[in-house]
């Protein structure tokens, strides 16, 4: 196998980002960071779906008929999805709440469909496992790395921890309320994905036109 | 009827499920290059939308809700943990009958859609319709109209992107910029753009 497990669980990482290149997943993705914990039981929700539906998949992958393919994969994650929603309600029932619709649109976050259509259908079971796990994890350091920002700068705390004092309460930090609103998780993304690519030149994009520099000027 | 214009309102435009719950992100970046095809997938999506919600409304309150089989003697079981597995598996479905229907009664409709067709069975704004339907208890009027309007906001929103992008590629981007990054950017400002309807109402 040319892949090491270890390239296997870091490349998702920075160099193969499931969100900055393989631009899977930022459906159910944009909507949960504007607080780091959720973000956090996001991020382990996708990262154990992805991980085991990638294994069963791959377990299962030798007596799938081709044809019928994408509806086997949906009841596998599918299901996976049930259990990690059932065991939300049961033990954190506030969080759930926040995440509302956004477990359930874990089934159809692309990065787990992606990954298992894209390794496990080929792939030996340990191998597809920690693939998932990998880029599972890739998606939750994207996610965390953008909550740390919205809910530092929108609401001056960390984990619900007050960091900056905020005029409201006395102190001298005037949130920035538009970091808590749908569009700044755009303008986040769209800043890392412009630091990722200046620090790794070789995953900007190709560009269509070039603006030429005409010759005696 | 009232209650219904103001949810078709808010639907399209306040609540956007593109730029305020980002859903169906994955083809919204990717798909939006064209407006030509950006129509296509939306119009696609539109159809599915205004078809699954109503239908998975149904499951819902005929078979999954508590005490929704006492009619088939069973008044004390709850199966509303299935929902997930059934409403994916309808909107599946779904998708596969239209698809044939309209290869076989429509193929030049089919001829313009028919490539999209699969793409929306693991597009995250359909199944985010039927959550969000289930989770506010709209009954099926409303289901019926919420599934319509939401898919028409989300068309109108990645057709208005792909027109923005069209013009867009003349332009003179930094290198790190080019491509996804710019595109995240503009549907930052779009959604601000949207935002600004909040408050409207019938």
């Amino acid at each position: 196998m040319a892949q090491t497990y270890r390239s296997q669980l870091i490349d998702p990482l920075v160099d193969n980002n499931p969100i900055t290149l393989q631009v899977l997943g930022i459906c159910s993705a944009l909507a949960v960071t504007s607080s780091m914990q959720v973000a956090f039981v996001m991020s382990l929700a996708v990262t154990l779906v992805t991980g085991f539906s990638s294994m069963f998949i791959s377990m299962l992958r030798n007596q799938i008929p081709s044809s019928i393919r994408i509806i086997v994969q949906m009841v596998v994650i599918a299901s996976l999805v049930i259990l990690v929603d059932q065991v939300l309600k049961a033990y954190a029932y506030e969080i759930s709440k926040t995440l509302s619709v956004f477990v359930g649109l874990i089934i159809t976050n692309c990065i787990v469909m992606g990954r298992a259509e894209a390794f496990a259908m080929k792939n030996p079971p340990i191998a597809s496992f920690i693939d998932g796990v990998g880029n599972g994890l890739g998606y939750g350091l994207l996610l965390m790395v953008v909550s740390v920002i919205r809910e530092l700068f929108g609401s001056g705390s960390l984990w619900g921890v007050t960091i900056l004092e905020t005029v409201n309460n006395g102190g001298w930090y005037v949130p920035n309320g538009l970091l808590l609103l749908p569009p700044s998780a755009f303008f986040v993304i769209g800043l890392i994905i412009w630091a990722v690519r200046t620090w790794k030149p070789e995953q900007v994009e190709e560009r269509e036109y070039k603006i030429q520099t005409v010759e005696g000027h | 009827m009232e209650g219904l214009v103001s949810l078709a309102v808010k639907a399209v435009f306040i609540e956007n499920l593109a730029l305020s719950f980002f859903l169906g992100m994955c083809t919204f970046l990717a798909v939006s290059k064209k407006i030509s095809t950006a129509m296509g997938l939306g119009i696609s999506v539109m159809v599915v939308q205004a078809l699954t919600v109503p239908a998975n409304n149904l499951i819902l309150t005929k078979l999954l809700a508590p005490g929704a089989l006492a009619w088939a003697g069973f008044p004390d079981v709850d199966l509303t943990f299935l929902g997930l597995i059934s409403y994916i598996g309808v909107i599946a479905a779904l998708v596969q009958i239209l698809e044939m229907v309209l290869d076989k009664y429509f193929p030049p409709l089919y001829n313009a859609l028919g490539v999209y067709l699969p793409l929306i069975t693991v597009n995250c704004a359909i199944m985010g319709g039927s959550l969000f339907m289930v989770e506010r208890g709209y009954n099926f009027a409303e289901s019926a109209t919420y599934g319509l309007s939401s898919g028409f906001g989300w068309a109108l929103a990645i057709t208005a992107m792909a027109g923005v992008r069209e013009k867009l590629k003349y332009s003179d981007i930094p290198d790190g910029l080019q491509g996804l990054g710019i595109t995240f950017i503009t549907a930052g400002l779009m959604a601000m753009a949207f935002m600004s309807f909040s408050g409207v109402k019938l």
